[in-house]
């Protein structure tokens, strides 16, 4: 198992890629408006869909689960983070999952030493997770560049610091070598580590194959086989103002990256990465300890077959009595 | 116990963690003896109105399923993940990162690929795939979209049924994705076609009928109890009382029945008997409400609340103020999580406010119910109590933190003053195995049966060498906890893999160390082992 999905992924890729470079070739309007508008309608729609699904769907316990002491009697220090009883407590801890990735920092990897199961400390899927979504949100702000006009102050500074060193001409962004070398590195885990080419499906390989298009695609055509970025800043800002015109000569590369990006926008709402929405929503970190202290409300508190007391003295009423237990009933 | 039938600890430590060439996909469950439990028999399921009674095993090829089995499980599907946002959500959004896969007792005793978490819920989740999201439904096999088949069902038995729902496996998850949510759910879905195992039905059965996992009737609780306090009488020379169904009482008492039937939990009951009886307690246990344990968890939330009603019920009848609940892992999971939800208001009682010490419980001050260890942490720390450490140096102690106080409760240093209290030889195990991270005891969630032991002894593994490791560091004898499942399973689990070490409650501790008013000299514990100093390492 696995080499087969590796396999197909590829496939897929490497087709993707392919009607990339044709549409860029011969039609590269269709990429630039209809297929771009359609990937981010669906982005933003799906997305917002199934967040919203998810939201509908009752919590009917309050399920947390918890990492640390919780908050009993006052001279016992209770976390508030990692075993909230209230809403401040509860944001920290979702704020710490979601900018720190605080659980996966606890990652560990065993092994057997000596007939003796050994937990060694393994931050290195933090790190690379960490370090791929951080360098992603900065491209992302980055890129508004081009959309927007004229350019706000915070996303130049951003581009100024993430280019920091200087080096080659145009700069190299830090965050574009973080992101391509924490992309990789994810796909190599899964590819490589036996465990997880054993538990990773198609749809695991894709995104992250697409995502490796984007960055190369992006990072070939402004350092390499450039492009000319005037024009595209031009086709941005008419996209957001629905002008239909394409500036001439931006270059096919362009035209690639674009199809990938949408390619994976489709992808979005209809797989795994919408762990981005869903993690806000996870009632096993986004609710406080506090079921003893405030009653949590399940809408759909079904009623059940209890066994009564009446029902159980009944029939233990004689034993009760020889046992010289009180009864309600002589 | 007898463990002739499975291999011996040193055969069984050599795990690997080797990948079958195979996918996980179409490899069907081999019932092999002693890593699964026996059905559920006719008779408890019909005593609880549970679906399909009849005679079968699991080992059965046919197992006697109803004709529109995959119809009534999907219909059970589609209906729990309009009902559990967390059941969607999980199945939704797990990215096999692998987080979790190492991370399971189960995994770490067997190195089968399908006890990883994050596969034992792709198990249910390529169901869910298949007939509930489009790419599933087009894409089939190549989405990881698996169809409902008597083998895939067979699966979720065999995987569902050994997972002790402990959450070790959510606290490493980036998304809390909690693979015990999705066993509940997975075991529920089973029960809709009969399918359930029989030491988590006979329990439940039992406790709705006579109030008790062990079907003891009021006379017999009536007489444990006194037999308990002839030993106490004994090791002390002071005689205790245990109201039981006492209407107006102030506290209502409620401990796991093993408590005070079966040893070690006996020791431990004694332990709260006698603290009782030196505060001065007003309190009452009940005949009716006679479970602290709730089997419901390991069957379905429905059979929570049945079993759980009784609570309040019996608060209400006897006119108590508040209730105190005893040392046990999945009670207090039930406690803490879903009897207020389920059962409450208990706006009939009032806010705890402990007698002793005046010390008002907030924190539970909705459910109206104290953990004992709160309750006694309290005590100790106001000086309500006196007591003599010393009297415990025969032993040489460590704590099993078990799964449910900690990671659905976070009840970590209550216990640990007390017993910092009570003992002078206290030492911890490694960091990777206690608190939040603490291993399973490898037969919760109603797995601590005799036919599945080896299953058990690898589950228990993990917990097991940490242990080991303090054992041949500090000497450590006497492996405490709170949790009456422990007290049955943790035993049988020393004696396979570090014999030396015995197994006791937390409140046990206490009982040795309580000096109690009017009491003789006791030149023993409450064992009858004779008290002498083990000397430091
Ligand atoms: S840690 Fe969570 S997201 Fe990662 S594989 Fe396990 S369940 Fe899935
Ligand atoms: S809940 Fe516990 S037993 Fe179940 S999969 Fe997670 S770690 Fe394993």
């Amino acid at each position: 198992m696995g080499i087969r999905s590796l396999i197909i992924s590829f496939i897929f890729i490497i087709s993707l890629l392919s009607a990339g470079y044709a549409l860029g070739t011969f039609a590269p309007w269709l990429t630039a408006s209809l297929i771009f508008y359609a990937a981010f309608a669906v982005f933003f729609a799906g997305f917002i869909y199934r967040v919203i699904k998810w939201a509908l769907i009752p919590v009917p316990f309050r399920i947390p689960v918890t990492c640390s002491q919780q908050k009993s009697l006052d001279w016992i220090n209770a976390s508030p983070i990692e075993n909230p009883s209230g809403k401040t407590g509860v944001f920290l801890r979702m704020a710490s999952e979601i900018i720190l990735f605080r659980s996966l920092f606890r990652n560990s990897h065993t092994r057997m030493y000596e007939d003796r199961p050994v937990y060694g400390k393994d931050t290195a899927l933090w790190l690379f997770g960490l370090l791929f979504h951080a360098s992603m949100l900065i491209i992302v702000i980055r890129h508004l560049r081009f959309f927007i006009e004229p350019v706000p102050a915070v996303i130049n500074k951003l581009s100024a610091w993430d280019g920091m060193f200087e080096l080659g001409v145009p700069t190299i962004y830090l965050s574009d070598i973080i992101f391509t070398v924490s992309a990789i590195y994810l796909f190599m885990r899964r590819a490589a580590v036996s465990r997880l080419r054993y538990i990773s499906l198609v749809q695991d390989y894709i995104p992250l194959l697409l995502i490796i298009s984007v960055a190369g695609t992006g990072i070939l055509m402004r350092h390499i086989y450039k492009v000319d970025l005037l024009k595209v800043k031009e086709l941005a800002t008419g996209w957001i103002s629905f002008s239909m015109a394409l500036p001439e000569g931006i270059g096919l590369l362009f035209f690639v990256h674009l199809f990938c990006v949408c390619a994976l926008l489709l992808w979005f709402p209809l797989s795994k990465l919408m762990h981005m929405g869903g993690v806000f929503l996870s009632p096993t970190r986004n609710l406080a300890n506090s079921n003893r202290a405030i009653r949590h409300i399940n809408p759909w508190n079904a009623p059940v077959k209890a066994h009564t007391y009446e029902e159980y003295e009944d029939e233990f009423r004689e034993k009760m009595k020889s046992a010289g237990l009180p009864v309600e009933k002589e | 116990m007898s463990f002739a039938k499975i291999p011996k600890p040193d055969e069984l430590i050599r795990v690997k963690y080797d990948m079958p060439g195979k996918s996980w996909m179409n490899t069907p469950v081999d019932f092999r003896p002693g890593t699964w439990s026996h059905a559920g028999a006719a008779k408890n399921l019909t005593a609880l109105d549970l679906p399909n009674p009849r005679a079968w095993q699991p080992s059965d090829e046919d197992w006697k399923l109803p004709e529109n089995w995959q119809a009534i499980i999907l219909a059970g599907m589609k209906e729990r993940l309009e009902k559990y946002r967390s059941f969607r959500l999980f199945m939704d959004i797990c990215v096999r990162c692998g987080a979790c896969a190492d991370k399971c007792h189960f995994y770490i005793g067997t190195g089968d690929p399908k006890n990883m978490p994050v596969l034992r819920a792709e198990l249910i989740r390529s169901v869910y795939r298949r007939y509930f999201t489009t790419p599933g439904r087009i894409f089939g096999k190549l989405a990881g979209a698996r169809d409902l088949t008597l083998d895939v069902l067979k699966e979720w038995f065999y995987y569902f049924y050994q997972c002790t729902e402990c959450r070790r496996c959510a606290v490493f998850c980036p998304y809390g994705i909690d693979q015990a949510e999705i066993t509940m759910i997975g075991r529920e879905l089973l029960n809709l076609v009969g399918c359930n195992i029989n030491w988590v039905v006979e329990p439940a059965a039992n406790c709705f009928r006579t109030g008790n996992h062990l079907g003891i009737q009021p006379g017999g609780m009536k007489d444990m109890l006194e037999f308990l306090t002839d030993d106490i009488e004994e090791r002390t020379g002071v005689r205790v009382e245990v109201p039981l169904n006492k209407k107006g009482a102030e506290i209502l008492f409620i401990t796991p029945s093993a408590d005070y039937f079966a040893d070690p939990g006996t020791y431990t009951c004694m332990g709260y008997l006698m603290l009782f009886h030196e505060l001065g307690l007003d309190y009452t246990m009940s005949t009716y409400a006679s479970e602290g344990g709730n089997f419901g968890l390991f069957n379905s939330h429905e059979m929570i609340k049945r079993l759980n009603a009784k609570m309040y019920a019996e608060a209400r009848r006897l006119g108590v103020k508040w209730i105190i609940g005893g040392e046990c892992g999945h009670m207090w999971r039930v406690v803490n999580q879903y009897m207020d939800t389920m059962n409450g208001p208990a706006d009939f009682l009032e806010v705890p406010v402990s007698p002793v010490t005046g010390t008002r419980f907030e924190n539970a001050r909705s459910t109206k119910m104290v953990h004992i260890c709160e309750f006694t942490a309290d005590v100790i720390r106001n000086g309500k109590i006196r007591l003599d450490p010393s009297r415990n140096d025969h032993l040489r102690i460590t704590f099993h933190d078990s799964c449910n106080p900690a990671r659905a409760m976070g009840l970590f240093d209550e216990p640990r003053y007390i017993i910092n209290n009570t003992c002078n030889y206290f030492f911890e195990m490694r960091e990777d195995a206690i608190r939040e991270k603490t291993f399973c005891c490898g037969a919760g969630a109603g797995l601590g049966n005799d036919e599945n032991m080896e299953m058990r002894m690898r589950g228990g593994m993990p917990r097991a060498m940490a242990v080991k490791e303090v054992h041949e560091k500090y000497g450590v004898n006497r492996l405490a906890c709170i949790c009456a499942v422990d007290r049955a399973t943790l035993p049988p689990l020393m004696e396979y893999w570090v014999p030396d070490v015995s197994v006791m409650g937390v409140h046990e501790l206490l009982g040795n160390a309580l000096v109690m008013k009017g009491e003789n000299e006791r030149p023993t514990d409450l064992r009858g082992y004779p008290i002498k100093e083990t000397g430091t390492p």
